[in-house]
């Protein structure tokens, strides 16, 4: 039993890549780069942590409809962490073709950096 | 029919059920047999003979045949084409006038389409390959509770496939500790268990016990982690009155969704539970015991994506697809043709995969694909190159079979998902680099480190027994 590691008390998630190391700034921007190849509109929301259960966080501006930009998307990120560093704050893809989302993950998490 | 006089005998089958020159209609049901007739049968008159017995015909005429329209009514063979690599079979087309059938009802399809037919003495073997459903009647079906769509959305969780685990051993644990094991898988960060399908209600562990205490496992993980949990409650049953109040208590305890066998239950009995399930907000989980029963022979039975359509319209939100890699038979092209059939709003004829006919859903929800069955880490970069994001993936040994158990066995297997779907998303061909994206990933995860160290060598290497008609050899993946 010596060489079996105990699995810590449950660490809190945040769903897609929050298994994963922190993003680097260089993994980040790929991911956007992504996104926008699928034809995806970006949009950002951010929560309290304590409130991050809900479906609905709290919008950012408005979806980005049509930005195209990467450098345009993070500095919305950003700007978005730097008013609410308290605050989750996500990335998402919206796919009007499926009325869903291609993709959502956190970005900056509560009181990182 | 005024003038036609009445003449008793019997006649040959394909003077009024074989028609070369007809035009199937869009609303038109058609199906694909692979036959092969006893020996001195003609093609022609074997495919009107399973056009006859499946629609409106007998083995003699009889003077109430007078009294309606059959040549609206009846089935018609109206083409004939060789089977690739087998000289003995050939494929039969059949067009079906889609008043044969009761609206709504996959049950009334199968009684004609598989009937008394495949019993039929001048045919050696024969096996239903496809049916093409005319939209109309895709129409008048309930289809899938929820769909691919309204499950992300009510579990919050995208751009990526979900994780599951059958908890083992599939009998004679107790409920409490078969809710600790559930438990464990879910705070390691999977975001399904499951019930093995032989579990119902037994005496080692009776159902409302299990519901309970997995009820327990699946809210406390929900609220550690952060992340939606649930676990797919068998609700299949000897009775519909007991399979109804298994769904209900399971709704009670605040479970987001059930479980149920399709083929072994029936489907009178699924399409029922399809519909409580929408309306009672219920994600709903489809296994497929006795499939292989149906579906393996390549001469004779059901192909898997007929199964599949008919689940589709009977409804269901997850249906076990086959893993192409791991423990249970599914060849590649084949598996992708029907879990196109699951998701796809529109699925174009495609030979290479399988797919006779053109199939248009309509606005029907789609099902996702679940593979499962001796899966393991190793597998990963192939399950998510060949699934894609809208699918589930589901490690039983896997997960539960890591050396430190089953959280750090979750945790592993959502670690290297992730770091294949960012590595996907990077654009990187994950299939080819899956070695590096995982030696990579398991840098951070001690967890997922000894996992690919535990697997390397298990591979699940045999031959595919039910292969492509047109197809050359299986393709096969093979990881590590």
């Amino acid at each position: 039993m010596s060489d079996v590691m105990p699995y810590p008390s449950t660490p809190r998630h945040t769903e897609t890549f929050s298994y994963l190391p922190p993003m680097t700034p260089d993994r980040m921007r790929k991911q956007i780069e992504y996104l926008i190849s699928m034809n995806w509109n970006p949009a950002i929301e951010h929560t309290e942590p304590e409130k991050s259960f809900s479906n609905f966080w709290y919008l950012w501006k408005l979806p980005f409809f049509g930005e195209r930009s990467v450098e345009k998307i993070l500095a919305e990120l950003e700007a978005c962490h730097r008013a609410n560093p308290s605050h989750h704050v996500r990335l998402i893809g919206y796919d009007n073709y499926t009325q869903s989302q291609g993709t959502a993950f956190v970005v900056y998490r509560a009181g990182s950096r | 029919m005024a003038g036609k006089t009445y003449k008793a005998g019997v006649k040959e089958y394909r003077s009024t059920y074989w028609t070369p020159d007809y035009v199937p209609l869009d609303t038109d049901l058609l199906a694909c047999f692979k036959v092969v007739a006893q020996a001195g049968v003609p093609r022609e008159e074997a495919a009107a003979a399973v056009a006859a017995e499946s629609s409106t015909g007998t083995w003699t005429t009889v003077w109430t045949d007078l009294l309606t329209d059959l040549e609206y009514y009846k089935g018609r063979a109206y083409r004939i084409e060789p089977v690739p690599g087998d000289a003995n079979a050939f494929y039969a087309f059949i067009a079906y006038p889609i008043d044969l059938f009761e609206e709504g009802s996959v049950v009334n399809v199968l009684t004609s389409l598989v009937g008394n037919v495949f019993g039929f003495k001048a045919i050696r073997s024969l096996r239903l390959e496809d049916i093409r459903f005319p939209l109309a009647y895709v129409k008048t079906c309930g289809g899938p509770p929820n769909g691919i769509q309204l499950e992300r959305d009510r579990l919050q969780k995208y751009g990526r496939p979900l994780l599951g685990c059958t908890i083992k051993p599939k009998l004679g644990l107790s409920a409490k500790n078969y809710g600790r094991a559930v438990y464990e898988c879910l705070r390691g960060g999977l975001d399904f268990t499951k019930d093995d399908e032989n579990i119902n209600s037994q005496p080692f562990m009776r159902w409302q016990h299990r519901f309970e205490f997995v009820m327990e496992a699946v809210h406390k993980a929900t609220q550690e982690t952060g992340e939606r949990k649930g676990h797919y409650l068998n609700c299949t049953a000897s009775t519909p009155e007991e399979m109804y109040k298994r769904a209900e208590f399971a709704k009670s305890l605040g479970a987001p969704i059930i479980m149920h066998d399709f083929l072994t239950a029936g489907f009178t009995a699924n399409t029922g539970l399809a519909n409580w399930c929408r309306e009672n907000g219920m994600l709903l989980h489809i296994h497929r015991a006795m499939h292989a029963v149906l579906d393996r022979n390549p001469l004779h039975g059901i192909h898997f994506r007929v199964l599949t359509k008919c689940l589709r319209l009977s409804g269901g939100d997850h249906l076990h697809s086959g893993t192409v890699v791991g423990k249970l038979e599914g060849d590649r092209e084949a598996t992708i043709g029907w879990i196109d059939l699951m998701r796809e709003p529109f699925v174009p004829e495609n030979r290479a995969r399988g797919i006779f006919f053109d199939q248009d859903w309509g606005s029907m929800p789609g099902v996702m694909p679940v593979a499962s069955g001796g899966i393991h880490v190793w597998h990963m970069p192939a399950l998510v190159t060949i699934f894609g994001d809208d699918s589930c993936l589901q490690f039983g040994g896997g997960t539960l079979g890591h050396p430190w158990g089953n959280a750090a066995g979750a945790h592993a297997n959502r670690v290297a998902l992730e770091a294949c779907v960012e590595a996907r998303n990077q654009g990187r061909p994950v299939e080819r680099e899956g070695r590096e994206i995982l030696t990579a990933a398991a840098a951070h995860s001690p967890e997922l480190k000894i996992a690919m160290e535990t697997w390397k060598e298990i591979k699940f290497e045999f031959d595919t027994v039910d292969k492509l008609d047109a197809g050359g050899p299986a393709l096969r993946v093979v990881n590590a």
